[in-house]
């Protein structure tokens, strides 16, 4: 069963078509990897499934119910969580203050205290900063903040943009098993852009490649890894 | 040296009033990047409800509340019907909006309450306070100024500190889209943000009116000195805000003893253009963080 569902969905920046016609099933507990070059869309296919754009057709179901024209507030109280390309950390606010933040809407402070303390326990370096601006924190210090933020949503859909970007790769190992231990403990269902489509891989169930705007793969990742055409064409190695 | 403690003192009293001033226009300038030039106007206003009020109750207290209830339901209402369309067009759209807003709400002050200035009462006694024989320029009236602002301010700090709505008032001016993305409602903390402003901006007006008295352009010259306090400060810092608002007025209170009263605008004017010119981001800009 799939928890969203994306269907001949068309976005454009004035005459610019970002992406055309992108269909998109993503099934309820697993990782699916969105893959592509640089200008593919990958960006702005999350930014238009959680409401900060609007498409100009087609049509966005978060199990089965519409969301296509929801602003981004309300989307998130669906239980979209969206860790946006560069972090988007808060940096004048301390690391308790963002990872609360991510969590007020649900206006329960007893579970946002039980959140926090989890991400607390799942990212050791973040406990020991808590009060510490996150502008202080290094590139993948903020990266885990930025995941832990969304996991203080209790999501039930969430959605990485790019978090590998500019980290190293030990950084970017880590936070793939943990998004990885996220779908085998519960069972979350995550929607993974990335341009290093081999680490990406390395935990997507299903995989999804861009080319300017446009689906031309979506299989599983094994398959997708082994096509050598597909790899060379689109995603570089 | 006791004109120095005099000046020193009078300075304390102008400077809370300025400090406050200052605050208005920093709160809104840090969530929405606009200089409230309308701020002036939207004091006078909520003043003279207050003076309405006063001369019908006759009770200064009732007329305070009614200035700060004013205030916040102005602010809101500016910021919904007035502000919100040109919250995306380009920055000099908002000037020349709240610069028409401000000649707006002057003629509708002249229309209602008439073009003469009004004597205002002040809260307390506005005979200084003695020390054996001598006779301080400071009255329990500037005392109560300096506690008001001073208690208005700590309130302000623990709600932005302490509290869920404060945080998210604080994120949505620093990232309002990341915010928008964590499901701050953004909108929402604007509006709260105009309203909280123009409260501030309505307890300056009520302290200041007793001895600048009420007419619809009363307040031009205090928010220019705000204005000037608020840049001090950088613009974006409250608590910037209102040290600049302090400084402001012992500058400004020595130089009017010293120098003569008449040369106070001057230097305030040249405090501001000295201090746009060697330090641009206020006297305690911070160096900026990390940026990733």
């Amino acid at each position: 069963m799939s928890l969203l569902s994306v269907r001949d969905l068309s976005v454009g920046y004035g005459p610019v078509r970002a992406l055309a016609g992108v269909n998109l099933e993503l099934a309820e507990g697993a990782i699916t990897a969105v893959l592509g070059a640089n200008g593919a869309g990958k960006t702005t296919l999350l930014r238009t499934v959680n409401g900060l754009l609007r498409p100009s057709s087609g049509s966005v179901r978060l199990a089965g119910r519409e969301i296509t024209t929801l602003p981004v507030e309300d989307v998130v109280r669906h239980g979209v969580a969206h860790v946006p390309e560069g972090r988007g950390v808060i940096t004048e606010l301390t690391v308790a203050e963002n990872l609360r933040l991510g969590g007020l809407w649900r206006r329960d402070p007893a579970d946002l205290r039980v959140a926090m303390r989890e991400v607390y326990q799942l990212f050791e370096p973040l406990a020991l900063s808590r009060d510490r601006p996150a502008g202080t924190l290094s590139g993948g210090e903020r990266q885990m903040l930025a995941l832990g933020r969304a996991l203080v949503s209790r999501p039930r859909l969430l959605m990485l943009d790019e978090p590998s970007l500019g980290l190293a790769s030990r950084i970017t190992t880590e936070l793939m098993t943990v998004v990885r231990r996220l779908r085998a403990e519960l069972g979350m269902t995550v929607l993974l852009v990335e341009q290093n489509a081999r680490s990406a891989l390395s935990i997507a169930d299903q995989a999804v490649v861009l080319n300017v705007g446009r689906v031309v793969a979506d299989q599983p990742a094994a398959v997708l890894a082994a096509d050598d055409t597909l790899r060379h064409s689109y995603l570089g190695f | 040296m006791l004109r120095f403690l005099n000046l020193t003192l009078g300075g304390i009293g102008t400077g809370a009033v300025y400090a406050a001033v200052a605050l208005a226009l920093v709160l809104i300038w840090r969530s929405t990047r606009i200089v409230n030039f309308a701020q002036g106007g939207m004091m006078m206003i909520s003043t003279f409800v207050a003076w309405s009020v006063i001369g019908r109750t006759g009770s200064f207290w009732l007329g305070l509340a009614a200035a700060l209830l004013a205030g916040l339901i102005l602010g809101a209402v500016v910021e919904r019907l007035v502000i919100r369309p040109v919250e995306s067009a380009p920055a000099l759209n908002a000037v020349i909006v709240t610069l028409g807003l401000l000649v707006f709400l002057q003629a509708l002050a002249g229309i209602i309450w008439g073009g003469e200035p009004r004597s205002f009462p002040p809260a307390f006694g506005i005979v200084g306070f003695k020390i054996g024989d001598t006779r301080l320029l400071f009255s329990p009236s500037d005392l109560f100024a300096v506690l008001a602002v001073l208690g208005l301010m700590i309130l302000l700090g623990l709600l932005f500190q302490r509290t869920s709505i404060g945080l998210q008032m604080r994120a949505a001016a620093f990232a309002p889209e990341i915010s928008r993305v964590l499901g701050v409602r953004v909108g929402r903390t604007l509006t709260l943000g105009w309203a909280l402003a123009a409260l501030v901006g309505a307890l300056a007006g009520v302290l200041v009116a007793p001895a600048s008295f009420v007419s619809p352009n009363a307040f031009d010259e205090i928010l220019v000195f705000g204005f000037t306090a608020a840049v001090l400060g950088g613009l974006d810092s409250p608590p910037g805000a209102v040290v600049g608002g302090l400084i402001l007025g012992l500058l400004l209170s020595y130089l009017a003893g010293y120098a003569g009263s008449d040369v106070v605008t001057l230097g305030a004017l040249a405090i501001l253009v000295a201090v746009l010119l060697i330090r641009p981001n206020g006297l305690f800009a911070r160096p900026a963080g990390r940026r990733i």
